[in-house]
């Protein structure tokens, strides 16, 4: 049994390193504050501080994968932000016309900005997104008149404060979040031995059964833990929903389908793929266009949160982003990374910081641990990967 | 004569692999030592064992270099003590000059400082040793490969090599360049350089070597010498394989050519990059049931007519017809192609053929997802299910279709790329070097395929620069030099001689 579990841990640990990490983390603060980490608050706050980090995290991962990178969601992102608020605020456009009207926007300048650069015009992606880094700061500015733009339209505000209703009216408890709790343990879980029972069936290589077991067991209880230290607060906010639905198209999309797929054959060998009928060009537009689409969400995330767009919104978030997809595993050389594993990656970011805040760790440290451990993590992947093609 | 080296009792283990058990292997001073065997057989990596690529301790017995044990703990180590390993992939660096690059890593320098002077004389003295005639200072990427390979020998001697080790020193030459090459290799033994050849190509193996090594399954078989008679071809396929083959090529019980399937018409594709024309005014066709062959020199423009006849239309300017099935189309990517049952597997399985970081399943499956996808999601099941039955019917040796390509030797990933193409359902199957480097037993295999698929109404057309590949498998032969078609053969008018005459024009 104990050997089983030291191998199932050395074949995946490329796999679970990240979760492992982020356990790590996580147990670290809980001592170091008294369990302040641990409290109810402060994950949900988490959460919620991660969630425009989160989504542009997934849109770069897919960048990183076809072996680009995008350093002007940033200030995509912020610019798309105040424009929101403009739109709900000064021209008073309802939510619901705003947030398909940004998605929009933000396709574009991916797709027709950085798409055309990179696909039609082979400019590196490093130069066309730093030239738009620039660009789109300049534009914020400017839209924004560098002042604040405040917010009040509170449907727009509880984007990124808000929480989802609840059913049943339990003091200390949000039962709609348990029951959603519950019902993403059920879900998991019958994917998983779904997902076991194939494989067998196909004599695939497979974890033993008491291996399996405390892997569902020990996920499904994870995910339990977390979900009713949310519901004793105020529940799940529409961040971690918005967030959550974000990761299940994503991680879909590029598990199952032909799309996804050609987006990897495109990262594991360009030419390849090319050969194989699958259009470089055109994978390069539609992840260029959806990383846009993400950027203007985490504009409209980030300024809901904050209820106002300020000049300088934005500023650094492709570096979380880009952090956050490396230490979820994201390959430097492109062709591999997961977005499940890039927001377990921004999660680790983000609870560096705010463990790091609740110590009261000054702001400049706070940057030099963060930037080491980004390091280590892109370290480990490569030491990992190596030893691996080693074996081979 | 004296061993100048003896490898005793080489075990080296990856995990969950022995690559090399118990390996005794010994060179004679002055010979050209040949080492044979199929792809996975322990060969290069005897010879990482050898030059330090694995060091000291990472395996176990003993390296007695010139009656010294070594202990060479990275390659500079092996190097100081003479040994030079030549791979199979060139490592010059292409912008640079051919000076620059013979004494990389070993310039003439004074305090870090270099000098040029120095460095153009002596690498001049080099190239005359390889009898090169060129000039020290043209740029590697204006050369040709098999100049290049002869460079990388100039870098070898400018190290003052008492052992040269070269890993399939002509799987990328043509054959005067390779017959240069092997004139080379005896020259170098007269003036006393040892010579190590790794070599799939028997006919090279038998014309130059004092000694032949077996190497099957990381264990020494044999070594048969030449001045005992010993080396012949069937005797060395015999060891290699552990059984005797007595056809090379499997032999066709029928053959039924139907219509044309595919017609090339003043076929012209001028390349950008290099500023000329790499095909010119081919006309072409191949039959249903047929297998065409394409013969011709490295660089004659064979790769090039069938990558822009496939749509690969980036890199070139085209004109001329292509006609499936007596209607014209117009081919603009590669998937155009693939809609009009073409399907073309690249002579360059690492470069363009395969994603090695991808496992068989999905390398298989990539050209052709909308067969098993329902509104653009995959059927996970059912391409399992076309995975395995690729997996047997195409014999590809691996414990899962989840293993990455990488990790599967140079046969098994032809088979995988193969299995890709088939799984397209082409009527044209265009095949590019379908058997470079890759060992004999995979061979026969992929030429037993190639004859199922034509009885099936397939049309074949493999470029291959072995001409008894060409003449052992084709129907007909086309010849090409210089961008164009210049011959064109019925096999039984087909010979060695006639090819190479046409091939040289």
């Amino acid at each position: 049994m104990f050997n089983d579990l030291t191998k199932a841990i050395k074949e995946n640990i490329r796999d679970y390193g990240m979760y492992i990490a982020l356990g790590f983390i996580m147990i670290i603060f809980t001592n170091l504050t008294n369990g302040l980490f641990m409290t109810p608050r402060v994950i949900s706050d988490l959460i919620d501080m991660t969630g425009y980090i989160a989504v542009l995290s997934v849109g770069v991962t897919l960048v990183i994968v076809i072996r680009h990178i995008d350093l002007s969601i940033g200030y995509i992102a912020g610019f798309l932000g105040a424009v929101a608020a403009m739109l709900t605020s000064i021209v008073e456009m309802p939510v619901f016309l705003m947030i398909p009207l940004i998605l929009v926007m933000g396709t574009l300048i991916g797709a027709f900005w950085t798409g055309t650069l990179v696909a039609g015009f082979k400019v590196p992606a490093f130069v066309a997104t730093l030239a738009a880094m620039t660009i789109f700061r300049g534009l914020l500015i400017r839209v924004t008149n560098s002042a604040t733009i405040f917010t009040a339209n509170d449907q727009f505000n509880a984007i990124g404060n808000g929480y989802i209703p609840d059913i049943a009216n339990v003091p200390g408890l949000h039962i709609l979040t348990l029951i959603i709790g519950g019902l993403v343990v059920a879900l998991f879980v019958f994917l998983e031995v779904k997902n076991r029972i194939k494989q067998i069936s196909y004599r695939l290589h497979v974890s033993t059964l008491p291996i399996f077991i405390m892997k569902l067991v020990f996920v499904s209880s994870i995910i339990m833990f977390f979900l009713w230290k949310i519901a004793s607060f105020k529940g799940l906010s529409w961040t971690a929903v918005i967030v959550a639905v974000v990761v299940a198209i994503y991680a879909f999309v590029t598990n199952n389908t032909t799309l996804g797929r050609h987006i990897y054959a495109v990262g594991g060998n360009p030419e390849a793929a090319e050969l194989s009928g699958v259009s470089v060009k055109r994978i390069t537009y539609i992840v260029f266009g959806s990383m846009g689409m993400l950027a203007g969400l985490s504009g409209i995330l980030f300024t809901a949160r904050l209820q106002s767009a300020t000049p300088t919104a934005g500023m650094g978030f492709e570096l979380d982003a880009i952090a956050g997809a490396f230490v979820g595993g994201t390959s430097a050389s492109g062709g591999i990374g997961k977005v499940t594993g890039s927001i377990i990656g921004a999660l680790v970011m983000a609870s560096l910081t705010k463990g790091m805040d609740l110590m009261n760790v000054g702001v400049s440290y706070q940057y030099i641990i963060r930037g080491l451990v980004l390091v280590a993590a892109v370290v480990f992947d490569v030491y990992t990967r190596n030893m691996h093609a080693k074996q081979a | 004569m004296a061993n100048i080296l003896e490898m005793r009792n080489i075990t080296k283990e990856f995990p969950g692999v022995k690559a090399l058990d118990q390996v005794n292997f010994e060179v004679e001073e002055g010979e050209i030592h040949c080492l044979v065997g199929e792809n996975g057989a322990g060969k290069s990596t005897l010879m990482k064992v050898l030059s330090g690529v694995y060091p000291y301790g990472t395996y176990s017995g003993d390296i007695v270099l010139n009656n010294e044990v070594q202990n060479f703990s990275r390659i500079s180590d092996s190097e100081k003590k003479g040994v030079a390993i030549i791979y199979q992939e060139l490592a010059l660096i292409p912008d640079l000059s051919v000076y620059e690059n013979i004494f990389l890593g070993h310039e003439i320098h004074k305090k870090g400082i270099i000098n040029w002077h120095d460095t153009k004389a002596e690498a001049a003295k080099m190239l005359k040793k390889v009898k090169l005639e060129i000039h020290p200072a043209s740029k590697i990427i204006d050369l040709g490969v098999g100049v290049q390979q002869l460079i990388e020998i100039a870098k070898a001697l400018s190290k003052e090599v008492k052992l040269l080790i070269l890993d399939e020193p002509t799987a990328a030459l043509n054959e005067s360049d390779s017959e240069n090459l092997l004139e080379l290799l005896k020259d170098l033994k007269k003036q006393g350089v040892t010579s190590i050849m790794i070599s799939h190509k028997l006919k090279e193996v038998i014309a130059i070597a004092d000694t032949v090594t077996v190497l099957r399954d990381g264990k020494t078989i044999c070594s048969l010498k030449a001045s005992q008679g010993e080396v012949n071809e069937k005797e060395i396929i015999k060891y290699m394989v552990g059984r005797e083959i007595n056809d090379i090529f499997p032999k066709r019980l029928e053959k039924n050519f139907g219509d044309v399937q595919l017609e090339v018409k003043n076929w012209s594709a001028f390349d950008r990059k290099l500023g000329r024309h790499v095909v010119k005014d081919a006309n072409f066709n191949v039959r249903k049931g047929e297998i065409v062959g394409i013969a011709g020199l490295m660089g004659a423009g064979r790769t090039e007519f069938a990558l822009s006849v496939f749509g690969n239309s980036k890199s070139y300017d085209i004109s001329g017809e292509v006609l499936v099935d007596n209607q014209r189309v117009s081919l603009k990517k590669p998937k155009d192609a693939i809609d009009k049952g073409l399907a073309y597997v690249s002579e360059d399985r690492k470069g363009n053929g395969l994603i090695l970081i991808q496992d068989i399943k999905q390398n298989i499956t990539v050209a052709n997802l909308s067969k098993l996808s329902n509104y653009m999601v995959i059927d996970k099941n059912e391409e399992i299910e076309i995975a395995e039955k690729y997996r047997e019917s195409m014999n590809i040796k691996t414990p899962s279709i989840e293993q990455k390509v990488m990790n599967l030797s140079g046969g098994n990933q032809q088979k995988v790329a193969l299995s890709k193409w088939l799984f397209v359902e082409p009527n044209v199957l265009i095949l590019d070097e379908p058997t470079r480097g890759i060992d004999v037993g995979a061979k026969y295999e992929i030429y037993t395929i190639m004859n199922e698929l034509v009885a099936k109404g397939l049309s074949i057309i493999m470029i291959s620069s072995e001409l008894p590949e060409v003449l052992g498998m084709s129907d007909r032969v086309y010849v090409m030099a210089e961008g164009r078609l210049t011959g064109e053969l019925p096999i039984e008018e087909a010979t060695q001689e006639k090819i190479m005459e046409m091939a040289t024009v």
